[in-house]
C-alpha cells in the first residue's frame, strides 16, 4: 500500500488538497477566506482528474502529423471535465464573491460569524 | 424512433432558450413567457407520461450523433415524466400564489430576473430527471444551485444575502463532494454514462476489486447529495433560506429544489451503483439513522419557534429526514414510499408556505404566532387551506400525508431489523408534528375581540384563492385516489434501473 501511495502520489496531493480546500470553506469565518477554500478544493478534483488521465510518454490528444494510433495520445475525456469544471466553478465563485461584496457594503465586515450575530441582534 | 421521444429533450431546450429570451424582455412579458413555457412543459410530459405507460418500458433518447459509450444521452420511464408534470404543477401554484407578494417585495425593474432564474431551475429540474450522463448531471446541479441562490436573493435585505451566503456555502460543500465521487467512479469504470458504469460497477463488484474506493465513492456522493438536500445535520441554513426569501421562492425551494436532489440520488442509486451493491455497502444504515435524527431534531426545532415561517422551514428538515428513512430502509417498499413522500410534501408544503403569507398579510405583515391569533377568521381561505395542509403533515386519512405515512409504516413492518426504530421514529414524529401544527391552527382560529387588523374579502384575492383551492384539490387527490400513483411509481422503479 505504502508503494501504491509513492507511485500515485499525484493523487495522494490533490486528496490532502481537496482537504484543505474543503475544511477552509467550512470551518473558516472570513468569507474571502472560504472562497479561497473552495477554489483550492475545485482545483484539487481537476488535478486528481489530470493526474488520472495523464499516461506518461504520450501527447495531448491533437493529431501531429497524421499520427492517428492511440497509442500515442491520452485520454481526451479528463479534459474536457476538467474544462467544463472550470467553467462552473468560475461562475460559482463570481457569485460567491457579488454576495461577499453585497454583504460587505451593508455591514463593513467579511466575517459570516459576527454579520449572523448582528442579524440577530437587529431582529429584523 | 416515435415522435414523443423528442419530448424530454426538447423540453430542457425549450426551458432553457425561455430564460435567455426572457432575459431581454420586460417584466409582464417574461412572465408570459414563464407561465406559457410551464404550461407547454406540462403539456410535453403529459404526452411522454402517457407514451411510456402505454409501451411500458424506458426509451433512451441519443443526444448528438454519438452511440452509447461516448455521447451523451437521456432516459425516460414513467417516473421521470410523472415527478416532471408533478413538478411544473406545483411551480406554477407557487408563483401564482406569490405573484402579488412578489410584487411588493423585489424591485419593479429587477422582476423579471425572477422569471428567468425560474426558467433555469425548471431546465435543471427536468436535467436532473431525465439526464443519463452523470457529469451532466452534476453540470445542471450547479446550475440548480445557482438559480436556487437567485431565489433568495432576489428580495434584498440583510437577512436574505446572508441565508443566500449560507446556503451557497453548504451546496458547494456538497457539489465538491459529489464531483470527487464521480471522478473517482470515472476513474475506476472508464464511463460517464450511468448504464455503462452500472455495469462496470456489477463487474467489479464481482470481481472483488476496488472494494473500498467503491465504498467511498458511493459515500461521497450520498453525503455530497444530503448535504444539497439539506438531511439532518447539514441544515443550518436552511431555516432562514426559506424563512426570509419571497414567498414563492421559499414554496419552491422546499418542495422542488431539495427534491431534485434526492431523486438524483434515487437515480444514482438505481441506475448508475446498483441497488444491491448500494444495499451491502453501509452507507444505507447511515442515511437511515440521519433520517431518523433529522424527524425528531426537526421537529423539535419547529416546536420551539415563535416565526411561522421558520417553523414551516424547520418542519421541512423534519420530512426531507422521512423521505431518507425510506431510502435508508434498502427495500422497494421503502423507496415506493419516498418518491411518494417527495410527491405529497411537495403538494403540501408549497401550500403551508402560501397559506401562511396569507394569514401573515392580515395580521400586520408579522410572522410571530402571537400576532397571528385569530387570522383565519380575517383571512378565510387562508386559514381553511393552513388546516388542510397541517392536517396532511400531521397526517390525517383524506389527504396525501395519511397515505405517505401509511407507505412508510408499511415498508417498515416488511423490514425485520429496522423495524421498530422506524415505526417508533414515525409514531413519535408524528405526535411532535401534531404538536406544532395543531398549535398554530388552535391560535388562527382563537377569536379575538377588537378588529386590531382588517380582514380581507374574497374579491380582494380571488387568484390566491384559487391557487389555493387548487391545492388542497392536489392534495386531497394525492391522498384519496392515491393508488394509481402509487403503482406507477413502483413501475417507475422498475424501469428507472
Amino acid at each position: 500500500m505504502g508503494a501504491n501511495l509513492f507511485a500515485n502520489y499525484g493523487e495522494a496531493v490533490a486528496m490532502i488538497l481537496f482537504g484543505i480546500g474543503f475544511g477552509n470553506l467550512l470551518l473558516q469565518s472570513n468569507l474571502i477566506k472560504k472562497i479561497i477554500g473552495l477554489n483550492i478544493m475545485d482545483t484539487a478534483i481537476y488535478l486528481f482528474l489530470a493526474e488520472k488521465g495523464y499516461i506518461a510518454g504520450r501527447a495531448a490528444p491533437i493529431v501531429k502529423d497524421g499520427v492517428q494510433s492511440m497509442e500515442v495520445y491520452i485520454n481526451p475525456i479528463p479534459s474536457g471535465l476538467v474544462l467544463t469544471g472550470i467553467v462552473v466553478s468560475v461562475s460559482v465563485s463570481a457569485l460567491m464573491l457579488s454576495i461577499t461584496i453585497r454583504l460587505y457594503r451593508r455591514y463593513h465586515t467579511l466575517d459570516l460569524d459576527e454579520i449572523s450575530l448582528r442579524l440577530k441582534r437587529e431582529g429584523l | 424512433m416515435d415522435f414523443v421521444q423528442n419530448f424530454p429533450a426538447a423540453s430542457i431546450l425549450l426551458c432553457l432558450f425561455a430564460g435567455i429570451i426572457s432575459s431581454g424582455l420586460k417584466k409582464k412579458a417574461a412572465r408570459r413567457v414563464n407561465t406559457i413555457l410551464i404550461l407547454i412543459v406540462a403539456f410535453l410530459s403529459t404526452c411522454t407520461l402517457l407514451y411510456t405507460m402505454r409501451t411500458g418500458e424506458a426509451f433512451v433518447y441519443v443526444m448528438g450523433r454519438f452511440p452509447a459509450p461516448w455521447g451523451n444521452e437521456i432516459r425516460a420511464g414513467v417516473l421521470g415524466p410523472l415527478v416532471a408534470l408533478f413538478f411544473c404543477v406545483i411551480m406554477l401554484l407557487s408563483l401564482e400564489g406569490g405573484r402579488k407578494k412578489l410584487a411588493d417585495e423585489v424591485e419593479e425593474e429587477k422582476t423579471f430576473l425572477y422569471y428567468v432564474l425560474m426558467d433555469l431551475l425548471l431546465a435543471s429540474l427536468l436535467a436532473l430527471i431525465y439526464t443519463n450522463d452523470l457529469f451532466t448531471a452534476y453540470v445542471f446541479v450547479e446550475i440548480n444551485t445557482i438559480a436556487a441562490c437567485g431565489l433568495i436573493m432576489i428580495r434584498q435585505n440583510g437577512r436574505t444575502i446572508e441565508a443566500a451566503a449560507r446556503y451557497m456555502i453548504m451546496s458547494l460543500l456538497g457539489s465538491g463532494l459529489l464531483l470527487m465521487g464521480i471522478c473517482m467512479l470515472y476513474d475506476m469504470t472508464g464511463h460517464l454514462l450511468m448504464s455503462n458504469i452500472r455495469e462496470q460497477v456489477i463487474y467489479l463488484y464481482a470481481a472483488g476489486e476496488y472494494r473500498i474506493p467503491l465504498l467511498v465513492t458511493i459515500a461521497l456522493m450520498s453525503v455530497g447529495l444530503a448535504i444539497k438536500s439539506a438531511l439532518f445535520p447539514f441544515h443550518a441554513w436552511l431555516p432562514d433560506a426559506y424563512g426570509y426569501s419571497t414567498v414563492s421562492s421559499a414554496a419552491i425551494l422546499s418542495s422542488l429544489v431539495s427534491k431534485g436532489y434526492i431523486l438524483l440520488l434515487i437515480k444514482i442509486i438505481y441506475r448508475v451503483i446498483g441497488f444491491d451493491v448500494f444495499y451491502n455497502s453501509r452507507i444505507i444504515d447511515v442515511l437511515f439513522a440521519f433520517g431518523l435524527m433529522g424527524m425528531i431534531f426537526g421537529s423539535f426545532s419547529a416546536i420551539r419557534e415563535n416565526d411561522v415561517r421558520r417553523m414551516i422551514a424547520f418542519s421541512s428538515v423534519a420530512q426531507i429526514g422521512y423521505i431518507y428513512m425510506g431510502i435508508g430502509m434498502g427495500t422497494q417498499a421503502g423507496m415506493t414510499a419516498s418518491v411518494f413522500h417527495i410527491l405529497s410534501h411537495a403538494a403540501t408544503k408549497s401550500l403551508l408556505f402560501i397559506a401562511a403569507i396569507g394569514l401573515t398579510d392580515v395580521s400586520g405583515g408579522s410572522r410571530k404566532l402571537v400576532e397571528l391569533t385569530g387570522a383565519a377568521y380575517r383571512n378565510k381561505w387562508a386559514g381553511a387551506a393552513f388546516t388542510v395542509g397541517s392536517l396532511s403533515m400531521v397526517g390525517v386519512p383524506l389527504f396525501s400525508g395519511f397515505i405517505s405515512k401509511l407507505l412508510f409504516s408499511q415498508a417498515a413492518v416488511q423490514n425485520g431489523t429496522k423495524m421498530l426504530p422506524a415505526l417508533i421514529v414515525l409514531g413519535v414524529s408524528t405526535i411532535l408534528n401534531a404538536i406544532y401544527f395543531m398549535k398554530t391552527v388552535i391560535r388562527i382560529y382563537t377569536p379575538v375581540e377588537s378588529g386590531k387588523y382588517e380582514s380581507i374579502s374574497f374579491n380582494k384575492m380571488k387568484l390566491y384563492c384559487l391557487t389555493l383551492v387548487f391545492f388542497v384539490v392536489l392534495n386531497v387527490i394525492l391522498g384519496v385516489s392515491s393508488q394509481p400513483i402509487v403503482d406507477l411509481i413502483e413501475q417507475g422503479l422498475v424501469m428507472f434501473s
